[in-house]
């Protein structure tokens, strides 16, 4: 059967060129990691190679380009939807597992945006936070139930004993995990420039630490995930906290897949694995087949860093997470980070992303619920993470009970990410989830640290004007306080799942 | 499954605090002429007073006052008591014959015109020890036991309710103007060492006797103006340690929130102070080392307990009053003295009523506490 390259799977998008804006200048078909752009006579926009990551038309300086989807109708089906049918064409294709990449990108319901916050109004003033202290600073780590005092040699109070350790977090927002191998050297560069301007947290991911990262040790979470990539008693003394992780919102359950090609000189020494082969990160840990397994990890870590670290273990938010979490407190986690169904990640099986987890919302409420009713929510800070979006998700976040979030995508974006979703192919136009040198070398860690500093302050302004408008002046007085939230289009049983009146009541 | 559907309410308040910290008694009725000037800051919908020192003859025992709607809820009441406590002695509060005359700091209307606008329940006091063995093996102090016995009473007995449950103290409280409500209740036939009242403006009160102020369990009584916005998060925090705030207004988690802080948690009352009226960061930044990490821990720790959104409390033990300020001082709070006493009130007038030449008044800094107790030695 004659076909074009593409096979039965029809083109999605075209770049048009508009001949008579264009200086021939050819940024465009430079700036493609597609090859989606070539030049006879002037550029011509392939459809089939474009995927929509507008790095062409951003670079454009004559704003010559546009991108169109190819139009393409077919026959209406509600049931067999376009997606569906082209997902057989590319399986009968291949033969093998769909990888994709980003997060789930179905249209369950987002809850995040049935959810809205109280104001203050006459007998509690809102304050302003341009005038009044408005206090974000939250405290990773295991807390003990109370406080002991003793007094001093003045007969003035001093704290009794030491507190565990903990981190300090001068807004309540964290760089997410993204392994350097799926992301660019410069991505973590410029991620660990803003956590240390912000006087937050970023997390390196399974692949090891960069050792051109290590001036940035105490703004750094390092993974010890199920590959045990990088791990070495430098990587654990190079970072605030250590993260086990555990399970991921974007594939649940199963491990990872760093192809070959993408491990390049600096990623094999980063991750101490031989050039060129696949770094497989196996679905289990070969070392934690149950809780007093997971317990042991946690407890070699600690011993091995002097328990001057909080250990993070993260977990994917399945049907049973609030149990889950309740296990991993008692195993002596200080942090949980609970990552939801639409997490990202930079390659993943389309089944698997699309199909299993559940909603960070509903996970966070459950959680925070759980520790409670069992008297062990002071053991364990909670970090939610896998589909915080903006500002506003973060402080639903936080009023369900969550110490601070995690943000991924949402930080990627701020780099230049498009969403186009194409990670897993390592083409990035954007020099962010790339290892090819010529791409990667397209972003500036020092402007994309800018970026990200922009980013986290402008989300710490916006939950300052939150707390404000709530009339309280301590990020911690909102935290839990799922009074200050109410449903929207939402039946009993989720509201109570999350924990909320509905709006009205 | 944990129970989400609380509604609470707030309000805006008079309040006043008087206390002789050489323990010299006085009778009720300096108290009902300062909160009589207070008037403007209530709206007749709750007044209330604690007083400490009244029962000499029944020190050792728990005085439980208490609320009740119906002849049931009082059988049920007296049926608990009897089998959970040594009830040493029952009798109704006295309350004023609605046809004698009222004295000149009420609000002006005689008693029979008020009454029939706010139906008094039966109101009644009981003198009762724990009734358990001398070697318990529950693990339960005294109080312990006493504060499950109110809770249980709160919250399983229909329209009965405690109001106060401290030993050598009572609260009487109700639905009116406080200068009303103290002559109802006869206050100025009690000699008490500290005094408290609120005239209270809710903003959305149905008239519950029980919803006035003060606030109490055991010997702590709380007095509030104000509305504490971080009511969700400190009513969630204090379940976890298995008090149920039943009363739905907000005073009543500051209340259990410094029973958890200073009875349970060990806390001294400066320091429990510091935990839900946190100092700033900045300020705390730039402490002395000791004190940062005293004040550090305190925030980790307490970070749900803090006190946050606008409100003056005024609150009380058997050893002591304490006058507190938000951290941004939303809501006024005058502190006095002279010679052993102290003064404190939501308004300066309020003292000057009962005290024209105090030695002394001040405004507290916001979140600055004040602490008055008895001199050591007093009983």
């Amino acid at each position: 059967m004659n076909q074009n390259k593409h096979g039965l799977i029809p083109p999605k998008f075209r770049p048009v060129i508009n001949r008579e804006l264009c200086r021939r200048c050819k940024r465009c078909i430079l700036s493609c990691g597609f090859e989606a752009l070539t030049f006879e006579n002037g550029v011509i926009g392939i459809a089939g190679e474009c995927v929509a990551c507008h790095r062409c038309i951003t670079m454009c300086p004559e704003g010559a380009i546009t991108i169109q989807k190819q139009p393409l109708d077919y026959r209406d089906n509600e049931y067999w939807t376009v997606e569906i049918r082209e997902e057989l064409y590319r399986q009968s294709e291949s033969g093998g597992v769909i990888l994709a990449s980003m997060g789930n990108d179905k249209s369950f319901k987002s809850y995040f945006d049935h959810m809205v916050l109280d104001a203050c109004q006459v007998t509690n003033p809102s304050i302003d936070p341009l005038r009044e202290p408005m206090e974000l600073r939250t405290y990773l780590g295991r807390k003990p139930e109370k406080v002991t005092v003793e007094k001093d040699k003045q007969g003035k109070f001093q704290l009794k004993g030491k507190m565990p350790a903990n981190l300090l977090l001068e807004t309540p927002i964290i760089f997410g995990g993204m392994s350097y191998g799926s992301v660019s050297l410069n991505t973590h560069k410029a991620l660990a420039m803003a956590a240390k301007n912000c006087g937050i947290l970023m997390n390196t991911g399974e692949g090891g630490l960069h050792k051109d990262l290590y001036p940035y040790t105490d703004h750094i979470i390092v993974q010890c995930a199920s590959g045990r990539f990088g791990v070495s008693e430098e990587y654990l003394k190079r970072a605030a906290m250590i993260e086990i992780k555990i399970g991921q919102g974007a594939k649940p359950g199963i491990g990872g897949h760093l192809p070959g090609e993408k491990v390049t000189a600096p990623i094999s020494e980063t991750r101490m694995i031989p050039i060129g082969t696949d770094a497989l990160s196996p679905a289990p840990h070969h070392d934690i087949y149950s809780i007093e397994d997971l317990r042991q990890l946690i407890y070699s870590l600690k011993e091995a860093t002097e328990y001057k670290k909080p250990v993070c273990v993260k977990i994917s938010a399945v049907h049973n997470v609030a149990a889950i979490a309740s296990g991993v407190a008692r195993a002596g986690a200080d942090v949980i980070c609970v990552d939801g169904f639409r997490g990202g990640t930079g390659a993943t099986p389309k089944m698997v992303r699309d199909h299993v987890g559940i909603p960070i919302e509903l996970a966070i409420a459950a959680v925070d619920d759980r520790l409670r009713e069992e008297n062990i929510r002071h053991q364990v800070s909670l970090i939610a993470s896998g589909g915080i979006r903006t500002s506003a998700d973060m402080i639903k976040a936080i009023g369900l009970g969550a110490d601070a979030v995690a943000i991924c995508t949402a930080a990627l974006v701020a780099l230049g990410c498009h969403i186009c979703q194409q990670c897993h192919t390592g083409n990035c136009s954007w020099g962010i989830a790339t290892q090819r040198p010529e791409l990667e070398r397209r972003l500036d860690p020092e402007w994309g640290g800018q970026q990200l500093t922009r980013l986290i302050q402008a989300w710490s302004y916006e939950l300052k004007e939150v707390l404000g408008l709530l009339g309280v002046n301590a990020v911690e007085s909102f935290r839990g306080s799922r009074e200050r939230l109410r449903g929207i289009g939402l039946s009993e049983l989720e509201l109570d799942i999350l924990g909320i009146k509905h709006a009205g009541r | 499954m944990v129970n989400h559907n609380y509604q609470h309410e707030s309000s805006g308040c008079g309040l006043v605090g008087i206390i002789s910290t050489t323990g010299k008694k006085m009778s009720g009725e300096q108290v009902l002429r300062a909160v009589a000037v207070l008037h403007e800051r209530g709206n007749g919908l709750g007044g209330g007073f604690a007083a400490y020192g009244i029962y000499p003859k029944y020190r050792d025992f728990f005085a439980f006052h208490l609320l009740m709607d119906t002849a049931e809820s009082k059988t049920a009441v007296e049926a608990y008591l009897q089998e959970h406590f040594i009830v040493e002695h029952g009798e109704a509060i006295p309350t004023r014959n609605p046809s004698e005359r009222y004295p000149q700091y009420s609000s002006g209307r005689n008693l029979e015109e008020i009454l029939p606008e706010i139906t008094p329940p039966a109101i009644w006091r009981y003198f009762c020890k724990p009734k358990r063995p001398e070697y318990s093996t529950d693990g339960l102090t005294d109080e312990d036991y006493v504060v499950q016995g109110v809770m249980h009473i709160n919250e399983n007995i229909d329209g009965a309710f405690v109001i106060s449950s401290g030993r050598n103290m009572g609260v009487f409280k109700g639905v009116g103007y406080p200068e009303d409500l103290g002559h109802f209740f006869k206050l100025e036939e009690y000699e008490a060492y500290t005094w408290t009242g609120h005239a209270r403006f809710p903003t959305n009160s149905q008239g519950w006797w029980g919803g006035a102020h003060p606030f109490t369990l055991l010997d702590w009584a709380v007095i509030h103006n104000g509305e504490i916005s971080s009511y969700g998060i400190n009513k969630r925090y204090l379940e976890m340690y298995g008090y149920k705030c039943t009363l739905m207004t907000d005073t009543e988690v500051v209340t259990y929130m410094l029973d958890l802080l200073i009875r349970k948690h060990g806390l001294p009352t400066e320091v429990a102070l510091r935990a839900v009226a946190a100092p700033f960061w900045k300020d705390v930044d730039r402490m002395s080392e000791e004190e940062r990490k005293l004040n550090e821990a305190l925030r980790m720790v307490y970070g749900s307990a803090l006190l946050n959104g606008p409100f003056a409390i005024i609150f009380t033990h058997s050893r002591g009053m304490v006058g507190l300020n938000d951290r941004i001082k939303l809501r006024p709070l005058v502190a006095a003295c002279k010679g052993d006493m102290v003064y404190m009130s939501s308004e300066e007038c309020g003292i000057r009523e009962i005290c024209p030449n105090p030695k002394r008044v001040w405004n507290p800094r916001a979140g600055h506490p004040v602490i008055a107790r008895l001199e050591d030695g007093v009983k």
